[in-house]
């Protein structure tokens, strides 16, 4: 069975999987690592987005296979700094951002890239930046969330 | 954008001399039990006269219209009266750590009520709200239909017992610290598990556990703080579990580690409620990497392996042939012509006075969670456990026993923290079918309704109609009357036992369920003569359920559009029409709230409208102001995979709830309800087509997405004098529905006769197969990062 070696929240893994599992199961079923939610397996609902080398992607439509050795995946469990949280986390808790919680690890993990997304850009992280976010909160915090990203955002 | 308002502070009442824990004669007390155990256990019960002292007097003012059931005893009523001969089993522990714990025998899916209990503890027993445990229990039976979290209940039903087991566990806290602390327990203060003596000296709640505990169950009379003293409840507190969520680390069923409980997914039918007939290539499938069982079970054919990519692999490759399902060959269209047939005529002809008759129709709705149904099962020979967010988790254990041929005694339920509800986890579908997969397979199982699954098989808010006919003369409306027609909603067997068992004892007796429920919630809050009000179900063998309220949203929609067709015909505003015909002041509160907060009659461009709605509820007031932009522009912007449309973009929603323990809590709720309000009317319906539902992902129900949230918000909480928490999780959307409709209907000039109003577009995707009945996951993640 071929070996597939990353690294995931800083530290080297290996797994013995098929090459076309997608990597959502390979973090979550074999890795232990439930923070990337599954919500609908086709990129559509963005509950399991995670970063790879600093950008945001869904592991749910990615096969293990296409991952190499030098990729770094970050999950929501990797965001913080040890105790420190990422900024974007704490504007989540300072707003009461989540009610349910199941879509909100890829909402932050989504926020944090659109945010470095427009910096790099020279963009401003407005409401049209805002509304290219496709994740679905189906408890309806999306207001809570506007705020929360741009406070996030001013100290990132 | 938040905005909080509350009313003034209730003017104090004298204080009787001795107020404090030691109740002065003439101050209502309450009965708590001491518990027999090595530390100190306290528990409560409660009984009518106890918590409400006259209910809802004050709604019953003089009117044309007479009170209404709900006026007088309404949903919440129900349940808790159901709830009452058990609810003395609710029990607060103090631990030899000097904690204090509670097991919360309700399901929490998002709502807070874990949050809301710590408050309402924390406030009694002088504590921070971090120092109080709470956890959700495991079903426990013999509690009967009093753990079931449903209806907006459960503030409502618990509050009081909650604040009695915690007070007497303070009084006992405060009498054994006085005795170590030779001090009069009049002088002691006890603040953060610390109880300090006014003379010097002081001692922890951990010293004092044991010291007062009781050595035999006895009753004794306790009196809880009185509401000017309160400290907690009322002011803003953040959710106590927002920091496992932000890390991660919050549990759902899936993310749970039990040994050997191996993910696992059913190969579901084409049909809706389709069965399995025949399995073409069931040992091939068996030979497919990572899979390691494969058993045909009632609803499909169960495939288990070591991950949930390969059990989707392993039910892509099967063949099955299926028998059909319960709908088979039926669609919209078919449905629609049966619920018609079944509307039930109106009492009063047409001509009496001037004749407004009006006809509406809801299709059908998705309640599906983020969470989709899931649940872990591990079934012995003799005994079975399972996991999952159930909020009656009661009936549940029953229903899984039945399943598995076990008696209830031997089935262990462990209710986690579910990812939504909005009505659907009152059912536990995906525990009884873990637990018959655990049978069949002989192993522990990981079972997780795909997306498609949930979307298609899972369960819906009914199709209904709503009709309604007013007769006017002059200024006056003469009669009112509503007949709402709906596919039957089916209520679960605990939630049905609480609510027939209440109902017989609302004045109108004897109901059957579903009219019960509509009987027990819908009231016509304005003055419009005689009114009445029926619910007609028919039976389709659709799996139904409520979703953030039963009849509520649809019934208010169509109702809060014809009180603006009135007001139109007697050349009135709509909102002064409102307010002249509500019956309370009360509602005209936040009725006016919304107006001035939202500047109802700003002057607003063409393609653009303001729209209003009021609801009530649960032993509350709501009331919506909305702005809609319906100009081309903005109704044909391009979102790729995406419904767009008319843009809400504005609501100003105000709440009166009665007492309200968690004021960012509640906001939180109505924002959610809002939400879910621009969904049902303006963007997702299920489409049934051939037997089966059509929409299989996000990416065909539309939900409300970030383009669609309107982006000003505006909840205002007005407080009023309560003394007791109303309902709240349901509570944004009635009101806003009435609105957004409302407002929709004035922007374009023309009045919608059904909703959401897209559902007769042409799809804008092309829908999935139905076999196999999962879509397959992408290969091209890495094209799309950012
Ligand atoms: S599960 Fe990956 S996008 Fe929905
Ligand atoms: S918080 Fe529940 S889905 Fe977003």
């Amino acid at each position: 069975m071929p070996t597939h070696t990353f690294t995931l929240n800083g530290e080297r893994v290996t797994v013995d999987v098929e090459d076309d599992v997608r990597l959502l199961w390979v973090i979550r079923d074999m890795l232990g690592i439930t923070g990337p939610k599954y919500g609908c397996g086709i990129n559509v609902c963005k509950a399991c987005t995670c970063h790879i080398n600093g950008k945001a992607f869904n592991p749910c439509s990615v096969p293990v296979g296409a991952i190499h050795e030098s990729d770094e995946i970050t999950t929501i469990e990797g965001l913080a700094d040890g105790d420190d949280l990422h900024p974007m986390q704490q504007a989540w808790l300072d707003r009461d951002v989540p009610q349910c919680g199941y879509c909100q690890p890829g909402q932050i993990m989504a926020a944090v890239a659109k945010v470095r997304q427009c910096q790099r850009e020279g963009r401003d992280l407005d409401d049209a930046a805002i509304e290219e976010i496709r994740n679905i909160c189906r408890c309806g915090t999306y207001q809570r969330i506007r705020e929360a990203i741009k406070a996030g955002a001013d100290n990132m | 954008m938040a905005n909080h308002r509350f009313a003034p502070p209730r003017t104090k009442e004298p204080k009787e001399p001795g107020t404090g824990l030691r109740a002065p004669v003439g101050r209502r007390k309450f009965l708590g039990y001491l518990i027999a155990a090595p530390t100190l256990v306290v528990a409560a019960e409660f009984t009518r006269q106890q918590i409400f002292d006259a209910p809802s007097t004050a709604w019953a003012a003089a009117t044309p219209s007479g009170p209404q059931t709900p006026e007088v005893y309404d949903l919440l009523d129900a349940l808790r009266d159901a709830g009452r001969p058990t609810a003395n089993l609710i029990r607060i522990e103090v631990n030899k750590d000097g904690t204090v714990s509670f097991a919360l025998p309700r399901s929490d899916n998002g709502q807070g009520i874990i949050t809301s209990t710590q408050m309402i503890i924390a406030e009694e027993m002088g504590l921070e709200v971090d120092q109080v445990k709470v956890t959700l229990a495991d079903a426990r039976p013999e509690l009967m239909f009093n753990q079931l979290t449903g209806g907006s209940s459960t503030t409502f039903t618990t509050y009081t017992p909650i604040r009695v087991a915690a007070a007497l566990a303070q009084m006992r806290l405060l009498d054994a610290a006085s005795q170590l602390l030779q001090q009069d327990v009049r002088t002691l203060t006890s603040r953060g598990g610390l109880i300090t003596g006014a003379t010097g000296g002081s001692v922890p709640f951990s010293a004092l556990a044991e010291k007062a505990a009781s050595a035999v169950d006895q009753q004794v009379e306790v009196a809880l703080k009185p509401r000017e003293d309160f400290a907690i409840i009322g002011k803003p507190q953040n959710k106590t579990d927002a920091r496992d969520i932000v890390t991660g680390r919050k549990c759902f069923a899936t993310d749970l580690q039990i040994p050997d409980a191996l993910p696992t997914v059913i190969c579901r039918a084409p049909d809706l409620n389709g069965t399995p007939d025949d399995v073409e290539n069931i040992d091939e499938v068996r030979g497919m990497p990572g899979i390691t069982d494969v058993e045909v079970v009632s609803t499909g054919v169960a495939v288990r392996a070591k991950t949930f990519g390969q059990a989707i692999d392993g039910v892509r490759a099967l063949r099955v042939q299926w028998n059909d399902g319960t709908v088979h060959g039926e669609d919209d269209e078919s449905v629609l012509a049966k619920v018609r047939a079944a509307e039930l005529p109106m009492a009063v002809p047409a001509g009496v006075g001037e004749t407004i008759d009006c006809a509406f129709t809801f299709y059908f709705a998705s309640s599906s969670s983020l969470e989709t149904n899931s649940a872990i099962a591990d079934v012995r020979a003799d005994r079975a456990e399972v996991w999952g967010a159930m909020k009656n988790p009661i009936a549940a254990s029953g229903d899984i026993a039945k399943a598995v041929g076990l008696p209830q005694s031997a089935v262990t339920v462990h209710v986690t923290e579910g990812g939504g509800s909005f009505g659907r986890k009152l059912f536990y579908d995906a525990a009884v079918e873990a637990a018959e997969c655990s049978k069949v397979i002989g192993k522990p199982v990981k079972l997780m309704w795909t997306r498609a699954d949930d979307s298609r098989q899972g369960r819906v808010h009914p199709m209904a109609t709503s009709r309604i006919r007013a007769q006017i003369s002059g200024d006056t409306v003469l009669s009112y009357e509503q007949r709402h027609t709906s596919v039957a909603t089916q209520v679960n067997p605990g939630f049905g036992d609480a609510i027939s068992t209440g109902a017989v004892k609302a004045p109108l007796g004897n109901l059957t369920l579903s009219e019960s429920i509509f009987e027990l919630t819908q009231v016509t809050p304005y003055d419009f003569g005689v009114s009445t009000r029926f619910l007609n179900e028919v039976d389709m063998r659709f799996n139904t359920t409520s979703m953030r309220n039963i009849y509520s949203p649809n019934v208010a929609t169509a109702r809060e559009l014809m009180v603006d067709q009135i007001a139109a015909k007697m050349g009135k505003d709509p909102y002064e029409f409102r307010r002249a015909f509500l019956k309370h002041d009360r509602m005209r509160g936040v009725l006016d709230a919304v107006a001035k907060e939202g500047r109802w009659g700003r002057s607003m461009k063409k393609g653009t409208a303001q729209g209003l709605g009021f609801h009530t509820e649960y032993k509350g007031v709501s009331a919506a102001l909305v702005e809609i932009d319906c100009r081309p522009d903005t109704v044909n912007r391009k979102i790729r995979e995406a419904v767009t449309g008319p843009r809400v973009t504005k609501v100003t929603f105000a709440v009166d709830i009665g007492l309200v323990i968690n004021p960012r809590g509640l906001e939180a709720q109505m924002m959610g309800g809002i939400n879910d309000a621009l969904a049902l009317i303006l963007t997702s319906s299920l489409h049934l087509t051939d037997g089966h539902f059509v929409e299989a992902s996000w990416d065909n129900y539309f939900y409300t997405r970030q383009w669609n949230t309107p982006p000003e918000m505006n909840i205002i909480i007005v407080d009023s004098d309560a003394d007791e928490p109303g309902g709240a999780g349901e509570f944004g959307l009635a009101a806003t529905c009435g609105a957004i409709a409302t407002a929709y209907a004035r922007a374009v000039g023309k009045v919608p006769e059904y909703f959401p109003i897209n559902h007769k577009d042409p799809f804008p995707f092309e829908p999935k197969p139905l076999v196999p009945p999962i879509p397959e996951s992408p290969t091209d993640g890495l094209r799309h990062t950012y």
